[in-house]
């Protein structure tokens, strides 16, 4: 009564018909009975897919050169800009005649991402000073294995002759922070 | 009693059982498919063409189950609980009449198990026995939510139980047998027992949604408050076995409900276009499992579009609404029986 919002629960008295429930039974089952012949909204997944934003965040994909040499030069700021954690790797020394593999002289001999603890929040290609890693539409297919998710580089790095189109997602604003020289890694 | 005919009846204990069981096994998946359809869902569509082997997929999933026995369980108990339900809702389908009978080289061969002159009788002893099922499996398991649910259910399934009695004394009234079979065969035509005990009618199938524990009945597998009910400690293929004869009840159930207000095998106006008898026995047999089919539908529809009742409602219901309504209605039947008498008694 203090704040004047009390609200007094009005118990009306069900009528005869109410009492009786069936016409609310009726009236129900009629419901259940449009519903069962309206179109279903189920998508049949792997067969028929959903529509995705043009920047959805899916699977990753590690990108090569003009030339088809791997761009990634195993720098790990993506694994650090990681808030999952999920990003693992292991970097080598290029070695003489490798030019044609390898962009840079250093390179990732590993590189392993977690698809179970990634979180597809984007920041690893946010981070990537040298346009190595995006992440596409492709949904994650599922497994039976947790060993399964964990995706190494022969997944992920795209192959020479298939490359996967990711000029989408390299927006305007993308394209100008990876100008921006304030930041250490696009020096 | 020869022996071709003792063999003949054998088959057809077979076919009847096997169709149960077929039948059965098809209402789970019918019923995914129900509940997915008004749910504006696709359902099981996976294994198989539109799904159809889902039921075989769940039945080996079921037998694969690790097979876990409480050990402070009575063993001896807790496994027939499963199998005294199971053995109760197949032992209802012999006194059924399928259809008239089959006339080959002379000799009839009825579409009737047994034709029981106390047909009525049997089978409310029979699903009568089906309640220990539940009660001894519930209390066997030596868990109180176990115990509650079984607690619920036999209450339930008694206190209904006497109003589906009385509603079916009304019929036993008007047809004046215990008979299925001259049941069934008095509805020829239009005169459906439906139209005469509509009531009555109403009375035993809210009963009948009681007696197989069905929504909205379904208070002893209350998943809110009871985790699995009767069943909770159950797994594997004696899970399965509960499960299986809830649903091999509502195939009965629904056999029962055609035979007593729905004319059984008769279908009106069908002696006008078919004249060979045989020809007539069959189309009965699918015209019963039409309305069979029909009311396991039915079963379903109920089942998702009405929530569940809360347990003193149920017992409300029960005791206090549908008992005295079908007294009233074997007083209604009584005075419509005797309805020249009691004009006589009034002019006279
Ligand atoms: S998308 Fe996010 S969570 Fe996933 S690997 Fe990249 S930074 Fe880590
Ligand atoms: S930030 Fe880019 S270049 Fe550096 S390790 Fe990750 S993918 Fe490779």
């Amino acid at each position: 009564m203090l704040t004047n919002r009390s609200k007094i629960v009005a118990k009306k008295e069900l009528s005869l018909a109410e009492k009786l429930y069936f016409p609310a039974i009726l009236a129900g089952m009629a419901i259940t009975l449009k519903h069962f012949f309206t179109k279903k909204v189920t998508i049949n997944y792997p067969e028929q897919k959903r529509e995705h934003s043009k920047v959805y965040r899916g699977q990753h994909v590690l990108k090569r050169d003009e030339i088809g040499a791997e761009r990634c030069t195993a720098c790990g700021l993506c694994a650090l800009a990681c808030p999952a954690e999920a990003i693992t790797m292991t970097a080598s020394e290029r070695k003489p005649g490798e030019e044609k593999l390898y962009r840079e002289e250093k390179y990732a001999s590993v590189y392993e991402i977690n698809m179970l603890r990634c979180i597809f929040c984007g920041d690893c290609e946010e981070a990537c000073p040298k346009e190595a890693i995006f992440l596409t539409d492709r949904i994650i297919p599922s497994n039976y294995e947790r060993g399964g998710f964990v995706f190494g580089k022969d997944i992920l790095v795209e192959p020479v002759n298939d490359r996967v189109d990711v000029s989408l997602r390299q927006t305007e604003e993308v394209r100008e922070f990876k100008k921006n020289k304030n930041y250490a890694h696009n020096i | 009693m020869t022996v071709s005919y003792l063999i003949y009846k054998l088959i057809l204990v077979l076919i009847v059982f096997v169709i149960s069981l077929f039948v059965a096994m098809y209402s789970t998946y019918a019923e995914r498919k129900v509940a997915a359809f008004m749910q504006d869902r696709l359902g099981p569509n996976r294994a198989g063409p539109f799904g159809i082997l889902q039921p075989l997929a769940d039945g080996i999933k079921m037998f694969m189950k690790e097979e876990i026995i409480p050990n402070v369980s009575n063993k001896f108990l807790f496994i027939l609980g499963p199998s005294l339900s199971m053995l109760t809702a197949c032992m209802t389908s012999v006194v059924i009449p399928w259809g008239t009978q089959l006339t080959i080289n002379g000799k009839p061969y009825p579409l009737q198990i047994t034709d029981v002159n106390i047909g009525i009788l049997y089978l409310f002893g029979v699903v009568s026995i089906g309640v220990y099922g539940i009660m001894i499996g519930g209390w066997a398991s030596n868990n109180k939510y176990s115990l509650l649910g079984a607690l619920r259910a036999s209450s339930q399934m008694i206190s209904y139980e006497v109003a589906m009695g009385l509603a079916i004394i009304a019929l036993v009234m008007m047809t004046g047998t215990l008979s299925l079979k001259e049941i069934a065969a008095q509805q020829n035509g239009w005169r459906w027992n439906v139209f005469y005990q509509p009531l009555g009618f109403l009375i035993f199938l809210i009963c009948a949604f009681a007696e197989t524990n069905r929504a909205p009945f379904d208070l002893p597998e209350c998943e809110t408050e009871l985790v699995g009910g009767y069943h909770t400690e159950y797994s594997s293929m004696k899970l399965g076995f509960y499960l299986f004869a809830e649903y091999i009840n509502m195939f009965i159930s629904s056999a029962i409900i055609s035979t007593f207000y729905f004319g059984g095998y008769n279908m009106p106006c069908l002696g006008r276009f078919v004249h060979d008898p045989n020809m007539l026995a069959t189309l009965g047999v699918v015209f019963m499992f039409a309305k069979i089919f029909f009311f396991i539908f039915f079963f379903m529809w109920i089942r998702w579009t009405l929530p569940r009742f809360r347990y003193d409602q149920l017992m409300n219901l029960g005791w206090k609404i549908l008992i005295p309504l079908s007294l009233i209605n074997i007083v209604l039947t009584g005075v419509f029986i005797l309805r020249q008498d009691i004009i006589h008694y009034f002019i006279k």
